[in-house]
């Protein structure tokens, strides 16, 4: 009995409870209760602005929120931050791919989580050699680079696979991915899905934001449409036929925001 | 091809090697282009005064000063790597000095008086912090009001009086300091303190670069939002180097102190322009994210050098403001070589 009782919160690996953000004048975040479970794809869309990835950098303790719970496996937690997200097996790749371009590759996938002793003297030779192996495993063959390159030097898409073998490396149970494949070829793009089957295969869960509702289509198991800083629709993928009757959603949420602003 | 034309395997390993070192020289460029025009700029004035600068003693003229510029340069590469400036130091340099001049004028254990100095100079950084940090005043502005405020606050505490502490010389710290046992001409040596500012550069650099808080100091300063998205502590790091620059500037004093006898309520005001222009002319650029702390170092002996070079090359002393400017320039130009901010 206590058990099933539990299982309805702690299910989720992370989950937040009523949660408001705004900045300024503008709510971002207007009360939203957000859950993700192991091994599910969320997919989270929305219009620009609708506060999608301010909705996740709450979840990856970027910003505090103004009000709300966050509860982690079950626990409420206080004073959230991003190093104790990624301490909690949470790892994202934020839409502006968060990382420092004047220095080497190496320094940026162990940002803020380097490979050290007790006295944090970082173990140079080890993560040079991790990175140097990681990039192979994501299929960085270039001679141009090695993991002594500044970031500066790379494309926008191989910066791209930087951000994201960085959340790969250290095996997070839960990997946010804030409009990964903007700016990718098709080729990069197929190798982002790979990546995303990869660790769903692996029994860890993704949260998966994007503009193209069919790659969000084929990757997601479940849905949640945002508006203006709430959540207006949520639905299994067994619950929508196909790509298009998501698309159908979507427009129907967009005339109806285009109708209240025109009463207003 | 020419002088490496060798077996198949060694030749491919001269290639490697040879890489390595291109590498080595890349990512180092900016203190190597320092070193240079240190080496360059001082074979230009042993060729206009081969007598003073073919002797030992001129060299050793400047080490007796050079390491108070030393303690500072090295956190100072460190606050400017993270995107920050700090221009109190100068004033923190001279009440953490005052602190150890008193406790050593009044009977004191030196050792007592470098721990309270260290304590201030600590305090003072912390200071600073609090402004820039978490009140998020302009760290260019506010560090500039706070040099103003705590030489006045000198000014208005001694009246104009300064300490002597002649009776320092011959106690087993001053000579463990500043003495000089290793005998290279003569009764001339290396002083003391310049191993001192030695084992604190090299301490800066290890930091800098092997240490978790140097890298973070260069991933705050080279883009904070990212810094922050990445669970680095952002304000932390940011109080951290300032808490380092006024730990160094309590060093800078204790030694300048210790080298003069003498506290003065002027001690450390001279070193803002010279400190400064070391940082830069060394090769840490103003931006942020990247520097060098050994050529910081280098930096400082560039300018310090210039004076002795001037005067030893037979101009007055009109002309040393001249040359100072001038080869600030000069050095700047060539760092420039070494490219811009890449983003
Ligand atoms: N740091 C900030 N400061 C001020 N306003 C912000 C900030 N971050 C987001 N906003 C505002 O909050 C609202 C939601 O932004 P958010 O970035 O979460 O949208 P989004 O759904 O991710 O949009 P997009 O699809 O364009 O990325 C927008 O109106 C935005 O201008
Ligand atoms: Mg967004």
């Amino acid at each position: 009995m206590q058990e099933k009782q539990k299982t309805d919160t702690s299910d989720y690996i992370i989950e937040l409870r009523d949660v408001t953000k705004s900045f300024g004048n503008v709510n971002a975040v207007d009360g939203i209760s957000f859950g993700v479970r192991p091994g599910e794809v969320v997919g989270l869309i929305g219009d620009n602005g609708a506060g999608k990835s301010t909705l996740i950098k709450i979840l990856s303790g970027v910003h505090p929120p103004d009000s709300g719970q966050i509860i982690v496996r079950g626990d409420e937690v206080r004073h959230w931050n991003a190093a104790r997200s990624r301490d909690a097996g949470i790892e994202t790749v934020y839409q502006d791919r968060a990382l420092a371009p004047q220095q080497t590759i190496t320094r940026n996938i162990f940002m803020g989580r380097e490979i050290k002793n007790r006295f944090g003297v970082i173990k140079v030779r080890t993560q040079y050699e991790e990175a140097n192996r990681l990039m192979r495993d994501i299929g960085f063959t270039s001679k141009v680079f090695d993991p002594d390159s500044p970031v500066a030097t790379l494309s926008g898409g191989e910066r791209q696979g930087v951000a994201i073998a960085r959340a790969l490396y250290f095996d997070a149970d839960l990997i946010v991915l804030d409009e990964p494949t903007t700016a990718l070829s098709l080729v990069e793009t197929a190798k982002v899905f790979g990546f995303v089957q990869n660790v769903r295969d692996r029994g860890r869960s993704i949260i998966f934001i994007g503009h193209n509702i069919y790659h969000v289509y084929d990757i997601a198991d479940r849905f949640v449409v945002l508006d203006r800083g709430k959540v207006v629709m949520t639905a299994d993928k067994a619950e929508i036929e196909s790509a298009e009757v998501l698309m159908k959603h979507m427009q129907d949420i967009a005339e109806m925001a285009y109708a209240e602003a025109a009463e207003i | 091809m020419g002088l490496g034309a060798k077996p198949g395997g060694k030749q491919q390993r001269a290639r490697e090697d040879a890489s390595d070192l291109v590498k080595w020289a890349r990512n180092n460029r900016r203190a190597i282009t320092s070193t240079l025009f240190l080496i360059v700029m001082l074979i230009g004035f042993t060729l206009a005064n081969p007598d003073v600068f073919t002797q030992f003693k001129t060299y050793r003229s400047v080490m007796i000063v050079l390491p108070v510029s030393m303690f500072l340069v090295v956190p100072l590469v460190f606050v400017v790597t993270a995107g920050e400036i700090d221009l109190s130091f100068p004033s923190v340099v001279g009440l953490a000095s005052y602190a150890f001049a008193t406790i050593v004028d009044q009977g004191g254990d030196p050792l007592i008086g470098i721990i309270a100095a260290l304590l201030v100079g600590a305090a003072l950084g912390y200071l600073n912090a609090i402004l820039v940090v978490r009140i998020g005043l302009s760290a260019l502005v506010a560090t500039l009001g706070m040099n103003f405020f705590l030489r006045g606050l000198i000014n208005i505490i001694v009246e104009g009086f300064s300490i002597a502490i002649p009776e320092i010389r011959g106690t087993f710290i001053h000579s463990l300091m500043t003495d000089d046992p290793i005998k290279i001409v003569d009764h001339l040596g290396i002083p003391n303190q310049m191993l001192w500012a030695l084992a604190f550069t090299a301490l800066g650099v290890f930091l800098y670069n092997r240490h978790s808080f140097g890298v973070r100091v260069h991933c705050v300063g080279d883009n904070p939002e990212s810094a922050a998205e990445m669970g680095i502590d952002v304000n932390r790091t940011r109080t951290l180097v300032f808490v380092f620059t006024g730990i160094g500037a309590a060093l800078a004093g204790i030694f300048s102190v210790m080298i003069n006898f003498v506290w003065w309520p002027t001690t450390g005001d001279g070193l803002l322009l010279p400190v400064l222009a070391g940082i830069f002319v060394g090769g840490t650029p103003a931006w942020g994210g990247v520097g060098t702390v050994f050529g910081g170092t280098i930096g400082t002996s560039i300018v310090a050098f210039i004076e002795t070079g001037v005067i030893a090359a037979g101009l007055t002393g009109f002309f040393t403001q001249f040359f100072y400017g001038l080869i600030i320039i000069l050095s700047l130009i060539f760092q420039r070589f070494n490219g811009g901010r890449m983003r």
